[in-house]
C-alpha cells in the first residue's frame, strides 16, 4: 500500500471513496491526464452541449410521463374536470393524457418541459450542425461523427413524430393520417409496411401501442447510443479550436476538464433545465383539450406541426400535382415530395464530407474551424441550402400567410414556388460575394483589429486571438 | 503530456505582482459572496417549491420556481469558475489520428497470426463460406417474426364498407332522406351498418339545380345530391370544407380543392385524382341509399391501384381479420 497520509477532516470521504475505487479499478493511472484535459473554449461549442443535455431532460420528464400515459385506442367515457369533454366517448390515451394534464400535480409543467424541451433539442442540433459546417469541423478526421450527428437528427425528428402523435388528438391524428400516407405511397413496399406498421389498415388499433415502444424504448435507445459513440470519438479525436497564436493544427490549446470545463458544462446544464422549466411552466404548448380527440372524419385549420416537420409539410403543399402511372405502376402525388425529396436532401448532408472532399481535393487532417468567410463557395452552397428550407419551411403555413396578407392561396403559393428557386440562388451567391469581399478587404476595412502575428497556416490565420485569455 | 500551467505573472515586477494578486484576492472575495448569494437563493426556491407542491401545485409558479432553483445554481456554478477560480489553460499536443506504419504492421502481424490459427487453406475457406451462409439464415430466421406485425394488403384498400343498398346515415347514425337534403348543405354521411368508419367517410352535398355537370359524373346519383368520399386523395386528411359559392370541397391540410359539379375533378393543389364519387339513389321509402361500393380506391393513391382488387379476398373485410 502506497497510502501515505490519510488526512481527516475536508475531502476524507472522497479520498477514501477514491482510494477504494482506484485499487479496484486503477483509475489514476491515466485519470490525472483526462483531469487536465484540454477543452478549446468558444461560445458556439456549447450548442451540442445545450442539445444533449436537452437529451437527458427529456428522458427524465420523458420517464415521468410514461408512468402515466397509456397506449390504448379503446374507448372510455370521459369523466374528468375538463367540462367540454365531460361525458364523451375518447380512447383510454386521449383519457390519460387529459388526466396527466389535469388531475396529476406537476403533470401538465412535465408534458409541457417535455414538449418544448423536444424543440429545443433539435433546434440545438440544427444549430450545433450548422457551426460544424460552416467551420468545416465535419472534415477528416471527424466524418464520421459527421454521419453519427446527422444520424441523431434522424432519431430526433423520429422521436418528435412518434411523440406528438401519442397523445391521439385531432392534430396530431391528422399529422398520423399524412405520414400514413407518404409510407403508403412507396412504390412496391409501401401498402405492406404500412399494414405492418399500423397492424391493419388506417386507423388500426396497434398504432398507439407501437408509436409507444418506438418512443419510449427504440428510438431512445438509439439515442442514447448514437451519442454514446459521438462523444467517444469527441473524446478521441479532442476538439477543433479557433486558430491563434498558440493554437494550431498540432495541439490543442484550452480548458482543463477539472475543475473549469466541468463546472461551466454543469452550469449550462442546469440554466437548461432552468430555461426549459420556466419556458414549460409560463407558455402553453400542444394544448390536446382545445383539439379534442381524433376522429377520422374530423380536420381543423389552420393546422401546423411541430417547426422541425414544417419543411415536410411545405413541400407537401408546395410540389405540384403530379401523379402518374407507369407500367402498372402508379407515382402518387405525394411520393416525391414526402419520401423522394427528403431522402434526396438527407443523403447530400450525410454525404457532404465526401462531396467537399471531391471538389477540394483536399485529403488532409484538420483540426482548426475555419472561418466561413475562408471558404466561400461552402458558405454559398449552405447559405443556399439553408434559404431553401426556410422558403419551404414557410410555405408549410401558406394558409396562415395567405390569410394574414389577405391575397390568395394559390396566388401565395405560386410566389413560393417561384422563391424557392429564386432565393436560394440569390442568398447563396450573395453570401459568397460577401465572403469574397470579406477576405479581399480583411485587414485593411477592420481598422480596430490589428493585423495577427504571421501564422504557420497563413490560410487559416485569425489574427483576434480570442481563444487566449487573460 | 499536459502540463498545466496558469497564466504566469511572474515576468512581471514585484509591484505589478502585488498588484495583480491584489486585485485578483478581491475579485475573488466578491465572486465569493455572490455564489453564496445564488446558492441561498437556490435553496430559497427549493423550499418555496416544496411547499406550493404540498400545497397542490400550480403549473407557472412550479415553472418559475424551477427557474430560479436551478437557475441560481447555475449561475453560482458560473460566477464559481469564472470570477472565483478564473480562466485557465492547458496545452495539450495533438497527434495525426493515424497509428504509424509500425503499429499497423504489428498489428496486423498478430491479427494475420490469429486469423492462421482459426485453419489455413481451402478448409477455411469452406467453413468460413459455410459460416456465412449460416449467419444468412440464422438472420432471415429471426427477421421473419416482423412479418406477424400485421396483415398484408389485400383487398382493404381497394374497398370499403359501402354495399349495395346501404342507407346513408349521419354522425348520430340517422338514416338520411333526400327530402332532407336542402341545396348547400354538405352532411358527412357513413353506411348504417359501419357508422363513424375510417374509410368509408363520405360528403353528401345538396347541389345548386343546374350547377351539376352530369356529364361529368362517373357515378349516378340522387337528384340535387351528389355524394364523394371525404378522404383527400393526396395525403388522406379528411376534405372539411365545403365552399357552396364556389362549388368546390377544400381539403384543409394542403389545400387541394375538388370541383363539387364536375365528378370532385381536381380544381387546384396538389392532389393527383379525383375524389371517388359514391353512387346513391332513392329507396321506396325515400332514403338516400348506395348502389354499390366506390369505384376506385378511397384515399392516397398507391402504387399498385390501377390493377385489379386482389381475387383472393372479394370481401376485403374478412381478410387477415
Amino acid at each position: 500500500m502506497s497510502a501515505t497520509d490519510t488526512r481527516p477532516g475536508e475531502g476524507g470521504t472522497i479520498e477514501s471513496l477514491a482510494r477504494w475505487l482506484d485499487s479496484r479499478l486503477r483509475l489514476a493511472e491515466g485519470g490525472s491526464k483526462y483531469l487536465r484535459k484540454a477543452f478549446p473554449a468558444h461560445w458556439t461549442f456549447l450548442f451540442g452541449e445545450v442539445a444533449l443535455f436537452c437529451l437527458v431532460v427529456l428522458l427524465f420528464t420523458g420517464t415521468f410521463l410514461a408512468l402515466f400515459y397509456v397506449p390504448d385506442t379503446r374507448l372510455v367515457t370521459y369523466d374528468g374536470p375538463y367540462g367540454p369533454l365531460q361525458g364523451r366517448e375518447i380512447s383510454a390515451a386521449f383519457d390519460s393524457v387529459l388526466r396527466l394534464s389535469f388531475e396529476v400535480r406537476a403533470g401538465l409543467l412535465m408534458r409541457q418541459i417535455h414538449h418544448w424541451a423536444a424543440l429545443v433539442f433539435v433546434a440545438a442540433i440544427v444549430v450545433h450542425m450548422l457551426r460544424v459546417f460552416f467551420t468545416g469541423s465535419f472534415r477528416r478526421p471527424r466524418e464520421l461523427n459527421w454521419v453519427i450527428g446527422v444520424a441523431l437528427l434522424l432519431l430526433a425528428f423520429g422521436a418528435g413524430f412518434t411523440g406528438y402523435s401519442l397523445p391521439d388528438d385531432l392534430l396530431s391524428g391528422t399529422g398520423l393520417r399524412i405520414g400514413y400516407s407518404a409510407l403508403l405511397s412507396t412504390p412496391f413496399v409501401g401498402p405492406l409496411a404500412g399494414f405492418i406498421g399500423l397492424g391493419g389498415e388506417f386507423p388500426g388499433t396497434d398504432v398507439l401501442g407501437r408509436l409507444h415502444i418506438m418512443h419510449v424504448m427504440l428510438i431512445p435507445a438509439g439515442l442514447v447510443g448514437l451519442v454514446g459513440m459521438h462523444l467517444a470519438i469527441l473524446g478521441r479525436q479532442k476538439h477543433t479550436q479557433k486558430p491563434s497564436r498558440k493554437a494550431t493544427n498540432d495541439n490543442v490549446v484550452g480548458e482543463p476538464l477539472f475543475p473549469n470545463q466541468t463546472m461551466v458544462s454543469l452550469s449550462l446544464f442546469l440554466f437548461t433545465i432552468a430555461v426549459l422549466s420556466l419556458i414549460g411552466g409560463l407558455f402553453e404548448i400542444n394544448p390536446v383539450w382545445l383539439y379534442g380527440p381524433y376522429e377520422p372524419f374530423e380536420v381543423f385549420a389552420p393546422a401546423q406541426p411541430d417547426w422541425y416537420m414544417g419543411w415536410l409539410e411545405g413541400l407537401l403543399r408546395l410540389w405540384p400535382a403530379w401523379e402518374f402511372t407507369i407500367l402498372g405502376v402508379t407515382i402518387p402525388s405525394v411520393f416525391i415530395p414526402a419520401v423522394l425529396v427528403p431522402g434526396g436532401i438527407f443523403t447530400v448532408v450525410f454525404a457532404w464530407p465526401w462531396i467537399e472532399r471531391r471538389i477540394t481535393g483536399d485529403d488532409a487532417e484538420h483540426h482548426l474551424s475555419q472561418r466561413p468567410r475562408d471558404v466561400p463557395v461552402r458558405t454559398g452552397v449552405g447559405v443556399g441550402g439553408i434559404t431553401l428550407l426556410l422558403v419551404i419551411f414557410v410555405a408549410g403555413a401558406n394558409d396562415v400567410i395567405a390569410a394574414d396578407l389577405g391575397v390568395g392561396l394559390q396566388t401565395t403559393t405560386n410566389v413560393l414556388r417561384v422563391l424557392v428557386f429564386v432565393l436560394p440562388v440569390l442568398f447563396g451567391w450573395m453570401a459568397y460575394r460577401m465572403a469574397r469581399w470579406l477576405t479581399g478587404t480583411n485587414g485593411v476595412e477592420t481598422a480596430d483589429q490589428p493585423p495577427g502575428p504571421p501564422s504557420t497556416e497563413p490560410d487559416e490565420a485569425d489574427g483576434a486571438a480570442e481563444a487566449t485569455h487573460s | 503530456m499536459a502540463e498545466p500551467r496558469r497564466r504566469s505573472r511572474t515576468d512581471a515586477p514585484l509591484s505589478q505582482q502585488q498588484a495583480d494578486w491584489q486585485a485578483r484576492s478581491d475579485r475573488e472575495r466578491r465572486g465569493t459572496r455572490w455564489v453564496a448569494v445564488s446558492l441561498l437563493a437556490a435553496i430559497a426556491a427549493g423550499i418555496g417549491l416544496l411547499v406550493l407542491y404540498v400545497q397542490g401545485g400550480q403549473t407557472q409558479a412550479e415553472g418559475v420556481l424551477i427557474f430560479l432553483a436551478f437557475g441560481s445554481v447555475g449561475l453560482a456554478l458560473g460566477i464559481w469558475v469564472r470570477v472565483v477560480i478564473g480562466p485557465d489553460e492547458v496545452v495539450e499536443p495533438r497527434y495525426p489520428m493515424a497509428s504509424t506504419d509500425e503499429e499497423r504492421s504489428t498489428f496486423s502481424e498478430v491479427y494475420e497470426r490469429a486469423v492462421d490459427d482459426i485453419g489455413g487453406g481451402t478448409r477455411r475457406r469452406f467453413l468460413g463460406r459455410l459460416l456465412a451462409a449460416a449467419a444468412a439464415t440464422l438472420g432471415l430466421a429471426i427477421a421473419f417474426p416482423l412479418r406477424s406485425l400485421g396483415p398484408g394488403p389485400a383487398a382493404e384498400l381497394f374497398r370499403t364498407a359501402w354495399r349495395p343498398g346501404a342507407r346513408l346515415v349521419d354522425l348520430e347514425g340517422h338514416p338520411i332522406r333526400l327530402a332532407d337534403v336542402a341545396v348547400d348543405q354538405a352532411i358527412t354521411v357513413f353506411p348504417e351498418h359501419a357508422p363513424r368508419s375510417a374509410d368509408s367517410q363520405a360528403f353528401l352535398i345538396g347541389t345548386r339545380s343546374d350547377a351539376v355537370v352530369v356529364d361529368e359524373l362517373p357515378e349516378q346519383t340522387a337528384p340535387g345530391t351528389v355524394c364523394y368520399s371525404k378522404i383527400c386523395t393526396h395525403a388522406g386528411c379528411p376534405v372539411g370544407l365545403y365552399r357552396a359559392q364556389a362549388g368546390e370541397l377544400l381539403c384543409p391540410c394542403h389545400q387541394s380543392t375538388f370541383d363539387v359539379n364536375r365528378g370532385a375533378a381536381v380544381k387546384s393543389g396538389p392532389a393527383g385524382r379525383p375524389l371517388p364519387q359514391l353512387p346513391i339513389t332513392v329507396d321506396e321509402e325515400g332514403f338516400l341509399v348506395a348502389l354499390g361500393d366506390f369505384a376506385e380506391p378511397v384515399g392516397p393513391s398507391f402504387w399498385n391501384m390501377t390493377r385489379d382488387v386482389p381475387a383472393e379476398s372479394a370481401d376485403g373485410d374478412e381478410v387477415g381479420e
